[in-house]
């Protein structure tokens, strides 16, 4: 089937009774217009059980208890692992760690991998695009090892300027961390290539696919990447949990990051020994209840299908473009939409970010307003904040509509023909 | 440019006769009083020797304020001038609150409180909004406060 089939086979209006919290009235009885799945998914009736059902029948610590509820919380925790696993292709479910989210999953890999393998003048190559969750951890790590940053430039519209990569990437890069989608310009990065490159000058490569995966599929062995990070509550699951993947090899060489209970073969009176991965890395109690609820979400967008997920969004993507490029003063910032996923960040001449966040939302369009922490991305773009809309799959062409509407009335409130 | 529709200012705590100054309050906080501030300011730009300035910025949204005073021998406002950039409520309070503060002495800005610039606004302000409303007023009141108590090396030194 095409994409423009797949996109067309739609059915969004049943889709979207799997998510009560869209079919609420806001002030005025507005229907809500949720555009900000970028900063947070809604959550799906399945998902919300699943949270009931862990609670309310099995509730127990994991990896403890003899006892029958111990056991089954243990096997759904394995379980939703295994179905992680599957998600992104690893070759075994022990290269799933669980985390709290995309930021604890890159400070583990920033502590255990690069702080004892990297040392002075190696290089770690990021760009001006990353959030500052894949940014911050690489400056923290530089500073204590006397390794160098060093940016992969940007072209004018947004994306990584491949054609000055031989001049950053060399033998003396160890690590190319980059993200999977940006979540502002919304530039979908070519990891296959980058992940490729790397490896041909012996450095590894990190991708932060928090807003990567719940946009198109991820196949982390066709990709060839060492390290991957995602958040569960941006995949349509709960907050509190997040996944980090890598190559089994690698999470043997790394010293854990967090010590504590769970984490250790055997403890003495001035030392311990590790547990073998992943436990080596779940110190303490992990988000079980999250992790074994997060399964469920894993497999509600599978089920969905990936490809499809993608074909319908690009579809509402595109609609988007078309829409708002016709408003007066509105600038789009990013690359046209066939580089790009479905998150559209805006600035309307004579308008504030803060003020269209403000107007919007009385009409009940839910959008974020910002930097999205990524600062050093807007000092670029000569700006200070952006209002981005982000969209999901379930998300209408109506609500796209709604957006333009609140748009143009947000530009005659500041006495700007609309 | 456009003429300010004329308000008649809420009293204020520094001011004589003060009343509650969050009476009366517009119900739109893009009132067209906010907008004419916002559109048409009032003294923004830059002093060529202002006799003192600050600036601040808010970390989460990215709004900066500069604000600049020239004071006379006895410590009275001469001109009050702001620059920045940001969202219509903090540009439009940066510039309600250089209008309201010349002619008035330091001693009086010491006692500014921060719902006598809320009274300025007059515009229901939720608490994330107010954090854009008041920064005008904070860079102020740091300004004043370095002004009335400065800091030396000495003084903040332990022994």
């Amino acid at each position: 089937m095409t994409a423009t089939a797949l996109a067309a086979d739609w059915n969004v209006a049943r889709i979207r009774d799997d998510f009560p919290i869209l079919h609420q009235r806001l002030a005025g009885d507005r229907p809500l217009v949720y555009l900000d799945t970028a900063a947070t998914a809604q959550k799906p009736q399945v998902v919300i059980d699943k949270l009931v059902e862990a609670l309310t029948q099995y509730n127990s610590n994991v990896h403890r208890g003899i006892h029958q509820l111990g056991d089954r919380m243990t096997t759904e925790l394995e379980a939703a692992r295994e179905i992680v696993q599957r998600f992104l292709n690893a070759a075994e479910p022990d290269e799933i760690v669980f985390t709290s989210g995309t930021t604890m999953s890159i400070n583990l890999v920033a502590h255990g991998w690069a702080r004892k393998f990297l040392k002075p003048s190696d290089e770690i190559l990021v760009n001006e695009m990353e959030h500052h969750a894949n940014l911050v951890p690489w400056q923290m790590v530089a500073k204590a090892t006397g390794a160098v940053l060093k940016y992969i430039p940007l072209t004018t519209d947004g994306r990584l300027d491949l054609t000055a990569l031989d001049d950053v990437l060399t033998s003396r890069t160890k690590l190319l961390a980059v993200t999977g989608m940006s979540n502002v310009l919304g530039t979908v990065n070519p990891i296959g290539e980058l992940a490729r490159r790397a490896h041909a000058v012996g450095a590894k490569i990190l991708v932060d696919a928090a807003q990567s995966v719940p946009h198109q599929a991820t196949d982390v062995r066709a990709l060839d990447v060492d390290f991957l990070a995602f958040s569960g509550h941006k995949l349509y699951g709960p907050t509190g949990v997040g996944v980090l993947y890598a190559k089994r090899r690698l999470l043997e060489q790394m010293d854990p990051f967090l010590g504590g209970g769970h984490m250790i073969r055997e403890v003495f009176h001035d030392h311990a020994t590790w547990a073998d991965p992943p436990a080596k890395f779940e110190a303490g109690t992990a988000p079980f209840v999250e992790a074994v609820a997060l399964g469920a979400a894993v497999e509600y967008v599978t089920a969905l299908g990936l490809d499809r997920i993608h074909a319908y969004e690009q579809s509402l993507l595109d609609y988007a473009t078309r829409q708002l490029a016709a408003i007066p003063g509105l600038t789009i910032h990013g690359p046209a939409v066939e580089h790009k996923g479905a998150i559209v960040s805006l600035t309307v001449d004579g308008v504030h970010p803060h003020d269209l966040a403000d107007l919007l939302d009385r009409e009940g369009v839910a959008i974020r307003a910002g930097h999205h922490c990524t600062m050093p991305l807007h000092e670029l773009l000569h700006l200070t904040a952006t209002a981005r809309a982000s969209f999901a799959f379930y998300n209408t062409m109506g609500e796209v509509d709604a957006l333009a509407d609140a748009l143009r009335k947000a530009r005659r409130k500041f006495r700007l023909p609309g | 440019m456009m003429v300010r529709r004329a308000i008649p200012a809420l009293p204020c705590s520094i001011c004589p006769d003060a009343k509650p100054a969050v009476s009366d309050r517009l119900s739109d906080i893009y009132d067209e009083h906010v907008l004419d501030h916002f559109e048409s300011p009032y003294h923004k730009g830059r002093l060529d020797q202002p006799t003192c300035e600050h600036s601040d910025r808010n970390p989460i949204c990215g709004d900066q304020i500069t604000v600049q005073l020239q004071l006379d021998d006895a410590g009275q406002v001469k001109q009050a001038w702001f620059d920045g950039k940001g969202c219509a409520i903090s540009q439009a309070a940066a510039s309600m609150l250089c209008e309201h503060v010349e002619g008035k002495t330091v001693a009086e800005l010491e006692t500014m409180a921060a719902k006598d610039m809320l009274g300025l606004l007059q515009v229901p302000l939720t608490p994330s909004r107010q954090k854009c409303g008041l920064l005008a007023w904070k860079v102020l009141k740091t300004m004043v406060y370095s002004q009335t108590h400065p800091q030396n090396d000495a003084a903040g030194a332990t022994p």
